[in-house]
């Protein structure tokens, strides 16, 4: 998993961390721990999850490459803000927070093409002939 | 620069006296900036022959260019390493660029300047083919570009490693790192820095406006950033 994924997985965790704090005060909903350390809620059959309104700041957590603390903001009974008071100070990350949103980006094999191209890019060693083909190009313009 | 440098061009005038002046400026660059050659002036600079007033204007454009770009990559452009001055990441682009100006002046509508891989196109839609890393005589995508600049970063070559600069580690997990910008200028510097930040580097170009890039990982998977598709040749 890369950086990102981790990232949105540690940034999952505690969001449903802080709602499980907030829900650990009704005593009808019922609450599992697996094993992987992630707490996740089962909501109760007759009510829907809801949350009282105000502000909740979370604890600092461990999100494996730094700690990450957030304050959820809920009103109308919904998560409507969340702010990082704390996320590790790592470029990838900061990347993830800025953006609202990372599409996921296209991925795919790679494959050779039949098409007949004018130029071609790709990484080169340097080399030392440039005199040479800098005089033979020098011939042809001639 | 130490590479070889292929020039195309159609139409303008004088087309002879245009060859001679693109080529007598690469000679010049080339007399500055090789780290190949003991005179060049960076390598004077690395053997601490040359004062800072002494520098030409070409080398502290370079240097300063350097700083910006290293401030826009937090650090993943660095043209330092142990101590040692090495601009290539950003002079071949700024120098390619710079002679496209030359045929522009020149009054030449339609051409393509490739060096080293690196290429700045003008003029109309010109095939380019990224080359296949791990069979370096096929083609993995064919692009069709007008107007910008084309840059490949990678490591498959023969003894060419790159390091990040901010843990000195060699980056081995991503092999090639295509990025099209809007000069050959800015797609070889963002190049340079994104290649070192490794698989990162796709995310880097993403959030980088007016860039696209094609990441091709050691185990010949690709990754493209989402507006990429737009310069995708397809054969139909």
């Amino acid at each position: 998993m890369n950086k990102m994924w981790k990232f949105l997985l540690s940034l999952v965790t505690v969001l449903v961390f802080v709602v499980y704090i907030l829900e650990s005060r009704k005593p009808q909903q019922s609450i599992t721990t697996p094993s992987a350390g992630i707490v996740s809620l089962t909501p109760s059959p007759q009510a829907a999850l809801s949350l009282k309104d105000g502000s909740y700041t979370g604890d600092v957590t461990d999100a494996y490459y730094g700690n990450v603390q957030i304050r959820a903001t809920i009103s109308s009974g919904k998560i409507t803000n969340v702010e990082f008071l704390q996320y590790p100070n790592d470029r990838s990350t900061s990347v993830a927070i800025n953006s609202q949103a990372m599409p996921l980006l296209k991925q795919e094999a790679i494959s050779a093409q039949t098409a007949q191209v004018d130029i071609v890019t790709g990484a080169t060693q340097t080399s030392m002939a440039f005199k040479a083909s800098l005089q033979s190009a020098l011939n042809q313009a001639q | 620069m130490g590479m070889p440098i292929t020039v195309e061009i159609s139409g303008g005038s004088k087309i002879d006296k245009v060859f001679k002046d693109l080529f007598d400026y690469f000679v010049a660059i080339d007399r500055k900036f090789s780290p190949y050659k003991a005179s060049s002036e960076v390598s004077l600079i690395n053997k601490g022959k040359l004062n800072k007033n002494e520098y030409s204007l070409d080398m502290k454009k370079i240097l300063a260019k350097s700083q910006e770009t290293k401030k826009l990559t937090r650090g993943y452009f660095n043209v330092y390493r142990n101590n040692r001055l090495d601009p290539s990441g950003l002079v071949k682009g700024w120098a390619i660029w710079q002679a496209s100006k030359i045929l522009s002046k020149a009054g030449v509508k339609i051409f393509y300047i490739e060096a080293g891989g690196d290429i700045q196109v003008g003029g109309k839609k010109w095939k380019i083919g990224i080359k296949n890393p791990f069979n370096p005589s096929e083609i993995v995508k064919v692009l069709k570009v007008d107007n910008q600049g084309v840059a490949t970063s990678g490591t498959y070559e023969r003894g060419n490693h790159i390091y990040s600069p901010i843990d000195d580690r060699k980056v081995d997990e991503i092999i090639s790192l295509t990025v099209i910008g809007k000069n050959i200028y800015q797609a070889d510097r963002f190049a340079t820095a994104a290649f070192a930040m490794g698989k990162d580097g796709i995310n880097f170009l993403e959030e980088l406006n007016g860039f696209e890039g094609y990441m091709i990982d050691s185990s010949g998977l690709a990754t493209s950033t989402s507006g990429f598709e737009k310069y995708v040749y397809e054969n139909n």
